[in-house]
């Protein structure tokens, strides 16, 4: 890991940061009000904040996870050079992909 | 005291990377270090017996082995603090290859220490007045912090990271390099700053901090190393890493 990836992996744990607790509480709120799924999404369909809220947590997570796991692979496995580069996007599209399905799913 | 108390039976390493662990009965005394145990095998049991010592008092950093799993300076580790059971488990530093016996080669660590730039670059002259250090500033404070290392060696095979990661520089070159971006008289803090940024620096860590509780100076290379990442990332932030 060089100073770039590390510094990518710290910004976007500082984002996640306060969306994870705001999600959680969101969680917490959203069953002790006793909404049920269908609720829910009538409030997060066509909802602009919602889509820029996940999205913004599928991005940061998919740049976070995708470099953790290319420090596990360069430690763990005998990976090295561009292989653990191109693993690194190709695993951060993925996430990508997954993510933006799920927000989609929820918002549009 | 019993046959058993007045003997330890110390296991040694024998080989370079194959090879396999011999037993010994040495006499237990009162006030033995780890080192005297392994030079009275030397001298006693078995001549052929390769280690690495110069000092014997915690100075020069030659001497550092495995001691039942646990790398220290062995000149000033007493046995009465590490035998168990009346029994010891010596081995050559981890994370280096075994010369022979009990002496890693040690050519990777300082290799390392020069990847890192880790060596002073001077900015002046004989000729030119000696430069005023205020003892109490705050980067006389960092590097007074950081400054007593011994190139011992047992934080480097301490690391997990350097188990994992042959490429990273390990915690005592990051240390010195951390004590030498503290010196106002150094002049080579950009190359420095590149190579511990690069691959395999600073960023590395997992502040696991196995370095700062084994090292036998008390030195914090973990808190070193955060200081590096701090300085780098606040270096790159500001383009000055180009």
């Amino acid at each position: 890991m060089d100073v770039r990836l590390y510094l990518a992996q710290r910004i976007s744990a500082a984002v996640m940061l306060p969306l994870v607790i705001l999600h959680i509480l969101i969680i917490l709120y959203a069953v002790s009000d006793g909404l049920n799924a269908v609720e829910i999404l009538e409030r997060t369909r066509g909802s602009l904040f919602w889509g820029v809220f996940y999205g913004l947590f599928v991005v940061s997570a998919a740049i976070h996870a995708a470099i953790g796991v290319r420090a596990i692979a360069r430690e763990w496995t005998p990976a090295t050079g561009r292989t653990l580069d191109y693993g690194a996007v190709l695993f951060g599209l993925l996430l990508l992909v997954l993510g933006a399905r799920a927000v989609s799913a929820v918002v549009l | 005291m019993s046959q058993s108390q007045q003997h330890l039976t110390v296991s040694v390493w024998r080989g370079k990377s194959e090879g396999a662990f011999q037993d010994y009965q040495v006499p237990h005394l009162e006030n033995q270090t780890v080192l005297d145990i392994v030079t009275w095998i030397q001298r006693y049991l078995d001549p052929t017996l390769s280690y690495r010592f110069a000092c014997r008092v915690g100075m020069c950093g030659s001497c550092a082995m495995t001691v039942n799993g646990t790398p220290r300076w062995t000149c000033r580790t007493h046995v009465s603090k590490v035998a168990r059971d009346g029994r010891l488990k010596i081995g050559p530093l981890s994370n280096l290859p075994v010369i022979k016996d009990l002496a890693a080669d040690m050519t990777a660590f300082f290799e390392k220490w020069q990847r890192a730039e880790a060596r002073f670059t001077p900015t002046k002259t004989r000729l030119d007045p000696i430069e005023q250090i205020p003892p109490s500033s705050p980067a006389r404070l960092a590097a007074s912090a950081a400054i007593e290392c011994i190139n011992c060696g047992v934080c480097y095979a301490a690391c997990d990271t350097v188990r994992w990661n042959a490429d990273y520089l390990g915690p005592a070159a990051l240390n010195r390099a951390w004590t030498l971006v503290n010196d106002v008289r150094d002049g080579g803090q950009d190359v420095r700053l590149r190579a511990i940024s690069a691959n395999g620096g600073c960023h590395n860590c997992h502040s696991h901090q196995s370095c700062q509780v084994l090292c036998p100076q008390n030195l914090n290379p973990t808190a070193s190393i955060a200081g590096l990442k701090r300085l780098t990332a606040a270096a790159f932030i500001r383009g000055g890493l180009k």
